[in-house]
């Protein structure tokens, strides 16, 4: 129902907690107040809607869950045991460092 | 007969989809009905002592009259020479009018009128007549440009959608999208910022160089303008009543219309483009063909997208590249941004 | 790392679809709702329902906002424009949604000053730099985009903005699952949990669906790896015997969601008792509300609304089963022949995520890819 895409902070603008961001390529200025509790730097991955980004990207999270992907198929039993097949409760929440 | 029921007409009615289709095949078709106009390509193909001619006729309403990578001046030249060299023509002149709003700076209209010349000359084709008309303020955007093309058929071109068959290759001329993204951007209600310019340029040298190479190797060529190559992939498939297949992996766009395009959920292949067109060419000519066209300076990133099938006809199909695929559709309206 | 192509690597994907023919069983059928009309846009758009074992449906869910949005609230948003001389906007997806007297494209082609924003903010910017006219914003939209129209209100009453309107459609996610949920022909084995609304409100509010209703709930990303994930999560679970909340999208989604964006949210908005949905009715406590004390900025309690008459829906229009996941589309006898993308009698035709346009786009022929 919510068409949200990842961008990349390049700017943090002073006034109004705005920050322009890059979508491969394309710059649009984009709210940062929901982000008011756990703050965004310039570099970070933030996932954008309707111009306010929503949450930040976790590179930590997206690389395990590629780690994941990529084990499918080869050994799924063994791997999903071991991994227990949910990441991602209270107690990890996402807010890594982004690179 | 006549089966145009709609009410009014809407901006649907314009903007290259379904409705347009429905608009011509309903109402102007069947009432201006010859064979010249029932053939229904980009150009009308005429008999005249012996020499085969072709003349296309387009009007250009774009707002703003400016934008990075083209004008509208520049536009109406391209846009018209383009028809003429996707229908295997070599343009040989081109008539405009001119519907201007009182009140538009002479400014603006001197830097339009030398933009058409310089472009016109740039591709060695005369404006050989005009027309002008002023209307109230208000009532039109700046200015509008209609223009009339005339061109000599290339004389091994033999471009007709019964010539396609199952195992032809699709060939695309370079990134799609960057005009009407490009316009979308100029027109700051998105208030997005890009590198982007628009591709308005001429084709002729890339279909020049097509038809040299392969002559009636080359089966159909439509200038991908309004409703993007979604839609004239689709016209394709009816016209020819065949399947389209095409390799969305290969499909060329740069990263910046496909940034835009994820954020504003619309799709690449709906997006119009005005200097890039799609060719349909015999199976085993297809790589000369591809090496023929990125020759040609400007169509170095040409690349061949897909491929004619026989089912499921008049459809066109995107393959995933994971042994999935799905329908592409024309457009329906236009492309308007979407945040659900 | 771009956060998007690497979720959409061919590889990945097939690996993806043979872990989840694995792990079907083969000897029952699986009935699994995309609750996200963004989902359902993103199976179509990507084929993964090609890729799934044939005892395994995706049934298309409520959660596209301009498609359970009924016409009397399109038509009251119009009138109020109208009757009031406000510049109206909204966004895209909005544009050709059907009221009785016609969407606000066509309003806007009859005249009406009818805006498209990408943005709340850009609509209040309209109204900064219109100080002698009133803009309204028709605001629609799930959790994900409620708390944007909060801040944007709270930004309004900051800069002392005076002629910024809102018509609030705003709606939520977990009552019309509850209302499905209740229904007594339900036959939904699972769910497929909506991302991007999960970034405001977390996941803790799903787990009455797997704990008082029995039905596992993967929330979910919105890439092909990461549908594909989901679905291959679920089977997990069915053959493990469990059945609880998982969360596939950690890399976006903090199972918390979005306090603060919850905050602006509450501040601003409150429950309405009950709100209309397309084809499922009112249901009590589903939509929102802006607050007493930001009623200077909500059309409905600024503006009157002159008598507005809505047309009665087409009752051979059956979304609601469609909804509920009764009825396929294809089986509406409307779909494909009345009711098109171009010519939409019901919502779910309206929107490109509405489970009849995608079938009607994508799915109408057979693919043999």
């Amino acid at each position: 129902m919510c068409l949200a895409i990842p961008g990349q902070i390049r700017e943090l603008l002073p006034d109004d907690e705005m920050a322009v961001v890059d979508v491969m390529g394309v710059r649009r200025k984009i709210s940062m107040q929901m982000l008011v509790d756990e703050p965004a730097t310039e570099g970070d991955w933030v996932l954008i809607h309707v111009g306010f980004a929503m949450s930040k990207i976790s590179d930590e999270d997206a690389r395990e869950q590629l780690r994941v992907l990529e084990a499918m198929g080869d050994d799924a039993d063994a791997q999903a045991e071991a991994r227990g097949y949910a990441f991602g409760h209270a107690e990890d929440e996402s807010g890594g460092p982004a690179s | 007969m006549t089966d145009f029921r709609d009410e009014t007409i809407q901006l649907a009615h314009g903007s290259g989809g379904r409705a347009t289709r429905r608009l011509i095949e309903g109402l102007f078709a069947p009432l201006l009905s010859n064979p010249a106009l029932d053939a229904m390509g980009d150009a009308a193909s005429l008999e005249v002592d012996r020499s085969r001619l072709a003349m296309t006729t387009d009007c250009f309403v774009v707002n703003p009259l400016s934008f990075p990578g083209g004008c509208i001046g520049s536009l109406a030249i391209h846009g018209t020479v383009n028809d003429l060299a996707v229908s295997g023509a070599e343009p040989v002149a081109i008539t405009a009018g001119f519907v201007l709003e009182a009140g538009l700076a002479s400014s603006v209209l001197r830097a339009q009128i030398e933009a058409m010349a310089g472009v016109a000359r740039a591709i060695g084709v005369p404006v050989v007549a005009g027309d002008t008309k002023v209307v109230e303020h208000g009532k039109a955007d700046g200015m509008y440009i209609c223009t009339t093309g005339l061109g000599r058929v290339h004389e091994r071109a033999d471009l007709d959608p019964a010539r396609v068959r199952p195992g032809d290759r699709v060939l695309v001329s370079g990134p799609i999208g960057d005009h009407g993204i490009t316009i979308l951007v100029a027109r700051s209600e998105i208030d997005l910022e890009t590198d982007l310019a628009s591709d308005s340029r001429s084709v002729l040298a890339m279909t020049r160089a097509l038809l040299d190479a392969l002559g009636p190797g080359v089966k159909w060529m439509r200038d991908a303008t309004r409703g993007g190559v979604a839609t004239v992939l689709n016209e394709l498939a009816d016209a020819a009543g065949v399947g389209v297949a095409i390799d969305e992996p290969e499909i060329p766009v740069r990263d910046e219309v496909r940034g835009a395009c994820e954020l504003l959920g619309l799709d690449p292949l709906h997006v119009a483009n005005e200097g890039q067109f799609v060719a349909v060419v015999s199976g085993e000519d297809a790589d000369h063909a591809l090496e023929s066209v990125r020759s040609v300076p400007g169509g170095e990133q040409a690349r061949l997208i897909g491929e004619i099938t026989e089912a499921p006809a008049r459809t066109v199909l995107g393959r995933s590249g994971y042994g999935s695929a799905r329908v592409i559709d024309v457009l329906i309206g236009d492309p308007l941004p979407r945040i659900c | 790392m771009k956060y998007v192509d690497e979720f959409r690597n061919a590889e990945l994907i097939k690996r993806t679809a043979e872990e989840i023919r694995r792990l079907a069983d083969p000897d029952r059928r699986y009935r699994i709702m995309e609750i996200c009309g963004g989902h359902t846009h993103a199976i179509f758009r990507f084929g993964l329902h090609q890729l799934l074992p044939k005892n395994i449906d995706l049934v298309h869910g409520p959660g596209c906002p301009v498609c359970v949005l009924p016409s009397a609230r399109v038509d009251e948003g119009l009138e109020i424009a109208r009757g009031n001389d406000l510049i109206f906007t909204a966004f895209g997806d909005m544009m050709r949604v059907p009221g009785s007297h016609g969407s606000p494209l066509e309003a806007k082609a009859r005249g009406a000053e009818v805006r498209m924003v990408y943005s709340p903010l850009d609509a209040l910017k309209l109204a900064q730099d219109n100080p002698d006219r009133r803009v309204m914003f028709f605001a629609i939209g799930f959790e994900t985009t409620t708390p944007s129209t909060a801040l944007t209100i709270l930004r309004a009453r900051e800069r002392g903005v005076s002629n910024f309107l809102v018509h609030c459609n705003h709606i939520m996610v977990p009552p019309p699952i509850r209302a499905i949920l209740d229904m007594p022909d339900m036959t939904l084995d699972a769910f497929i949990g909506p991302g991007h609304v999960s970034t405001v409100i977390g996941c803790e509010p799903y787990r009455f669906i797997a704990e008082a209703y029995g039905k596992p709930v993967v929330v979910s990303g919105f890439e092909p790896t990461d549908l594909m994930q989901s679905i291959a999560m679920i089977l997990r679970q069915f053959r493990d015997g469990r059945c609880e909340v998982e969360n596939q999208y950690a890399r976006a989604l903090p199972w918390d969601g979005n306090p603060a964006a919850r905050r602006a949210m509450e501040t601003v908005f409150e429950p309405r008792e009950s709100f209309e949905w397309r084809g499922l009715g009112f249901i009590p406590g589903s939509g929102y509300r802006i607050r007493e004390e930001f009623a200077a900025f909500d059309a409905e309690a600024v503006c009157e609304a002159p008598g507005v008459t809505t047309l009665p829906s087409d009752p051979r229009a059956r979304c609601g089963d469609v909804l509920k996941g009764a009825l396929k589309p294809s089986e509406c006898e409307l779909f494909g022949t009345e009711c098109t993308p171009e010519t939409p009698v019901g919502a779910l035709m309206v929107s490109s995520e509405g489970a009849c346009a995608a079938q009607f786009k994508y799915a109408h022929v057979t693919i043999s890819a």
